[in-house]
């Protein structure tokens, strides 16, 4: 079987950190594999030169120096782990030395908050990132443990409630990175997908002036309608990004996917969504409003204003 | 199962009661053989229950965005798996291997303790059940076989699924360390004339080391619980960050016990690949001491490597390196063995009858899974592959990879000595390679997913390259599995009724096990055989050329000490010092954390609580003054010593509830803050624990009065007042750390 690993994973880094990682895995592979070798010759060569012809080996009183060069050689090889693990850490990360976060991650179930402190900006699954850039993430929990994960980019941290902790992403070219929560949070965890969009620094600061910008108000009458809907269901009530009980929908329409992941971000989609959201995404604390069809296509309008 | 009638029993002290034939026989029994048949009956079930469970998981998770179970079933299923697969498979298969074996091993009649034996094979036979019920009564537990907080806590889980989980666990922790406070004075006291320490078969060596492992780590898992249900149930705040508590705190408290919990199953499997290499190598093992002392390092080490589970929770760089390099010296003595096992092989005459299959798998497996666990030590490796599917095939390696392909080696190995019969080879060779390749086929791709990016506990995934594939490959492997488990169980039953005799010694073994007809006779032993060594039956088929004096021939066992009660005392009180220790921690850390030391200066009155402390300190000598009564004949004088202990230890109890109460009225309760939780919580343990004893010594005034104690000593007044004065000591301790603390803080 062709293993082709270079999608979304550990195999293929796209930042100082996790190439980093990637090459202590290398070393780890490399030096496992040998002592794996050492014992499986010893069992494989026993079981063809050692086959039973009905002798009995007698009792021999051995010392220990098998043990001790063993003991030994596994403590120069713990060492020869431990320098470049240590090494490793410093890349991957480096003091904080008191600066303040470039971007707030907050895991909810079952979804990720996403503020930037400098602009204001709120968003929620999808982080856009310059490229090039280390940035400062300080990671947070409203709820349960969550956990961050974004392999091709950065290490793991846990999202404790209670307990907020930083870490350093960077990407180094362009592009779309996914990750996912690593910490089991419930019964969606497995629909808190993340997604780094990370972009050249003109495209970004382009997105970033978008997303604090408001959306323009909505023209067709649908939308219009649409946006009566959405105050008279008083959305806003977990919609907010002061509430953050849901993701807010500011620039909603401009996302890739909805929902934590679990479905492209359309309006076909949306509409399903908003119809039956539990059937959607199991367990999801989005309630289901019972909208007929035509309220649908109005709230489905105006949200899509929203980009 | 009464094969001598010749019995030449010598020694016992008192009657065996002959229970009746037939399935009142079994539930009546106090024989380690029975109990331990129970114990390994009850493993075989639950394996077949918790592979249905993980049947469930792999078909669900075998094509991306699966519906073949709901996330809620899917979070059940993986949870029930694990707590399964642990406490009450393995656990229950490797004590239950040591309760059949170690007292034959040894040369001893029955375990130290046969009703404590007795009881913890049917705790364990209550707390699956138990644990199971959840299922009907509202859903069974979902977060996980650790149960992290704040998820497990309320508002998050608010069924009674992590209640039955908490009970169920609770029941066998304590069945558990029953077991291995029975193993400890068993092994010390009971062991036959020539079977010195060093001398001990490997797999009861590492049985005992394994037992000093579960007193420090299980009472820690009993408090945690505790803990937990206190917040369930009672309103308290030891985990729920949401009103000061600590959600790293369970993790701490949780893998203090889990990682020790790993070590407490292998070691029984390293014991049995440590017997079954060599027999089956014709050869005996290479560097007994390096074995059996690498144990002991590892018991020591296991118990300072548990925050490699909490890596990726952010605690600093000096704690992960502290961890890793701790998690990387544990290797070293695991390797050793695995080192010596393989070394065994070389130079042998190697037979490759199932039980050694299983064994050589073990070895290779059990080292894959051995390596990638220092990968993760490895901490920026952990940082990537920490709770994925890297995670759970490394964990598969050495449970099942390791775990329990020692196990199957085991049942093959000792299957003819405990019923008579030989396993079929045929169906054992089918057993064999199904599970060499179907556990394969399952958890190597397991790797990938991991390192792909996959996470563990997800009900399903999205549709990326290749994962699909993988997980397919998973799931068939897991079918192979299944298959493999049904004709073992088939072969157990069909060899059960027609396998070939077995004979006292089929595998020309050299431990004393097999120095006995198969299945043993109820006393084990009509004549032990001398031992001069670590092989017996070798020593015998070998004779030195100088004969030792002619009382070495045929040694009769000595009479069983019935002593060993203060040991087994001394134990159990070991186990509870661990379990206050970890509610002393709790209370500790909260005294800063959340400032509950100017609560406790406010509300606490140290002097009134030292006048009661007085009372508890006097009826520690009223209890020594009993024993010296004991010892002079002066059995009025027993009695009244024994009267006033309660009268004191009643009256201490009393003015705990006072104060309880008026601390009550003030508003000060368990779940007002970390105060009144961690208060109520460590004082009310230790009531309970005064309490207790109370009954003990009710128990003791009452055979008083019939008479029953003899001058000048009695271990039952001997074993409770050990236990009464522990009681004093723990209150001696806690009143310093809450009511000194307290004044200090003023």
């Amino acid at each position: 079987m062709v293993l082709i690993l270079k999608i979304g994973s550990v195999f293929s880094p796209a930042s100082p950190m996790a190439e980093a990682t990637l090459r202590l895995l290398y070393l780890l592979l490399i030096l496992g594999t040998a002592v794996l070798a050492v014992i499986a010759v010893i069992v494989v060569v026993s079981a063809i030169r050692f086959r039973d012809r009905g002798r009995e080996v007698p009792e021999e009183h051995k010392r220990g120096t098998t043990e001790v060069f063993w003991i030994l050689g596994a403590a120069v090889l713990l060492l020869v782990i431990l320098v470049p693990t240590v090494r490793t850490m410093r890349v991957v990360d480096p003091p904080a030395d008191g600066r303040s976060p470039d971007l707030v991650v907050i895991g909810h179930q079952f979804w990720w908050e996403i503020r930037y402190p400098a602009s204001g900006a709120v968003a929620a699954n999808e982080i856009h990132i310059p490229v090039g850039r280390p940035w400062l993430v300080r990671v947070e929990s409203a709820d349960v443990i969550h956990n961050f994960w974004v392999p091709q980019l950065a290490r793991k941290i846990d999202a404790t409630p209670g307990y907020p902790v930083t870490m350093w992403l960077e990407a180094s070219s362009p592009d779309v990175f996914l990750g996912a929560c690593g910490e089991f949070c419930g019964v969606e965890h497995a629909w808190m997908r993340i997604r780094v969009v990370a972009q050249t620094p003109v495209a970004f600061q382009a997105w970033l002036r978008e997303q604090s910008r408001p959306p323009a108000p909505p023209v067709t009458p649908d939308a219009i309608a649409g946006e009566r809907l959405y105050q008279r269901l008083a959305c806003v009530n977990c919609h907010a990004s002061s509430v953050a009980v849901g993701p807010d929908l500011t620039h909603m329409a401009g996302r890739a996917t909805l929902a934590g992941g679990v479905i492209q971000n359309t309006p076909a989609n949306l509409t399903r969504w908003l119809g039956n959201p539990d059937a959607v995404k199991r367990g999801s604390l989005m309630p289901d409003f019972h909208l007929d069809e035509r309220s649908l296509r109005q709230l489905v309008a105006y949200l899509e204003t929203l980009k | 199962m009464n094969h001598a009638s010749m019995a030449v029993a010598a020694g016992v002290a008192e009657p065996r009661e002959r229970e009746t034939r037939g399935l009142y026989a079994w539930i009546a029994s106090l024989d380690h053989k029975q109990l331990g048949i129970i114990y390994l009956i009850t493993g075989i079930i639950f394996l077949i229950v918790g592979g249905m469970e993980a049947l469930v998981i792999r078909m669900q998770l075998a094509t991306p965005r699966n519906t073949f179970v709901s996330p809620d079933t899917f979070n059940q299923m993986f949870t029930m798996h694990g707590t399964t697969m642990i406490f009450l498979v393995v656990i229950p298969l490797v004590i239950g291997l040591g309760i059949y074996l170690v007292p034959l091993q040894i040369g001893a009649r029955d375990m130290a303790y046969p009703r404590l034996n007795a009881l913890g094979a049917w705790l364990v036979v209550l707390a699956g059940p138990l644990l199971y019920y959840s299922f009907i009564a509202g859903g069974a537990p979902n977060a996980g076989w650790f149960s992290y907080a704040p998820l497990s806590e309320r508002p998050y889980s608010m069924g009674t699924g992590i209640d039955y989980w908490i009970l169920g666990l609770f029941v066998l922790g304590i069945s558990t360390i029953g077991a291995a406070i029975n193993f400890i004075v068993t092994i010390i006291k009971l062991r036959a004339p020539g079977m010195t320490m060093t001398r001990l078969p490997l797999f009861t060596w590492m049985t005992f080391v394994n037992s000093f492992i579960i007193l420090a780590a299980l009472p820690v898992l009993n408090a945690s619980l505790a803990m937990l249900l206190i917040d369930r149930q009672l309103g308290g705040h030891f985990f729920t960050p949401q009103s000061g508590g600590s959600a790293i705190l369970w993790q701490h408290f949780f893998w203090s016990f889990g990682h020790p919990e790993v070590y407490i199953m292998v070691l029984p499997a390293f014991g049995v690949i440590s017997e079954v290499i060599p027999v089956f190598s014709r050869k005996a093992i290479f560097g007994y001491e390096f074995i059996a002392g690498s144990t002991v390092a590892i018991a020591f080490l296991s118990f300072s490597v548990w925050a490699h589970h909490m890596f990726v929770v952010g605690l600093g760089r000096a704690a992960d390196i502290f961890f890793a390099i701790a998690s990387m010296l544990i290797a070293i003595p695991t390797g050793v063995k695995i080192l010596n096992w393989s070394v065994t092989l070389w130079g042998g005459a190697i037979r490759f009858t199932t039980p050694m299959l299983f064994a050589m798998a073990f070895l290779v497996q059990f080292t894959f899974g051995g390596i990638t666990g220092v990968s993760f030590a490895a901490i920026p490796l952990d940082w990537q592959v920490e709770d994925s599917y890297y995670l759970v095939a490394h964990l598969h390696y050495v449970a099942v990879g390791g775990i329990v392909f020692a196990v199957f080696a085991a049942f093959y190995y000792w299957f003819p000595k405990m019923t008579g019969r030989m396993l079929s080879e045929t169906l054992g060779k089918w057993n064999f390679w199904l599970w060499f390749v179907g556990f394969n086929l399952t958890f190597f791709v397991q790797h990938i997913l991991g390192l792909l990016g996959m996470p563990r506990r997800v009900w399903t995934y999205p549709d990326l390259p290749h994962w699909g594939s993988y997980n397919m490959i998973s799931t068939v492997g897991a079918y192979l599995l299944a298959a493999g488990t049904l004709v073992f169980v088939y072969n157990l039953i069909v060899s059960f009724r027609r396998g070939a005799p077995a004979g006292d010694n089929p595998w020309h073994a050299w431990t004393l096990e097999w120095a006995t007809p198969s299945p043993p006779p109820e006393e084990n032993f009509t004549l032990v055989p001398p031992i001069r060594g670590r092989r017996p039956l070798w020593d015998l088929a070998h004779p030195p050329a100088e004969r030792a004096s002619a009382g070495a021939r045929g040694q009769r066992r000595e009479a069983s000490a019935i002593g060993g009660a203060e040991l087994g005392m001394l134990a159990f009180i070991g186990s509870e010092a661990v379990f206050f220790v970890i509610l002393i921690i709790a209370y500790g850390y909260y005294h800063e954390a959340a400032h509950t030391g100017t609560v406790a200066a406010r509300v606490l009155d140290p002097a009134r609580a030292g006048v009661n402390t007085l009372f508890l300190l006097a009826s520690s000598g009223t209890m020594w003054l009993a024993g010296k009564s004991l010892a002079r004949g002066n059995t009025t004088g027993l009695l009244r010593w024994i009267a006033a202990t309660i009268v004191l230890g009643a009256v201490f109890l009393f003015g705990q509830a006072r104060e309880w109460t008026a601390l009550i009225g003030r508003n000060v309760t368990i779940s007002r803050d970390l105060f009144g939780t961690t208060f109520f919580t460590l004082t009310g343990f230790h009531g309970l624990h005064v309490f207790l004893g109370l009954l003990l010594l009710l128990m003791l005034f009452g055979l008083g009065l019939r008479g029953q104690f003899k001058a000048p000593r009695s271990a039952g007044l001997e074993v409770v007042g050990i236990y009464w004065h522990f009681v004093d000591a723990v209150w001696i301790v806690v009143y310093s750390v809450i009511y000194l603390w307290s004044v200090l803080v003023r």
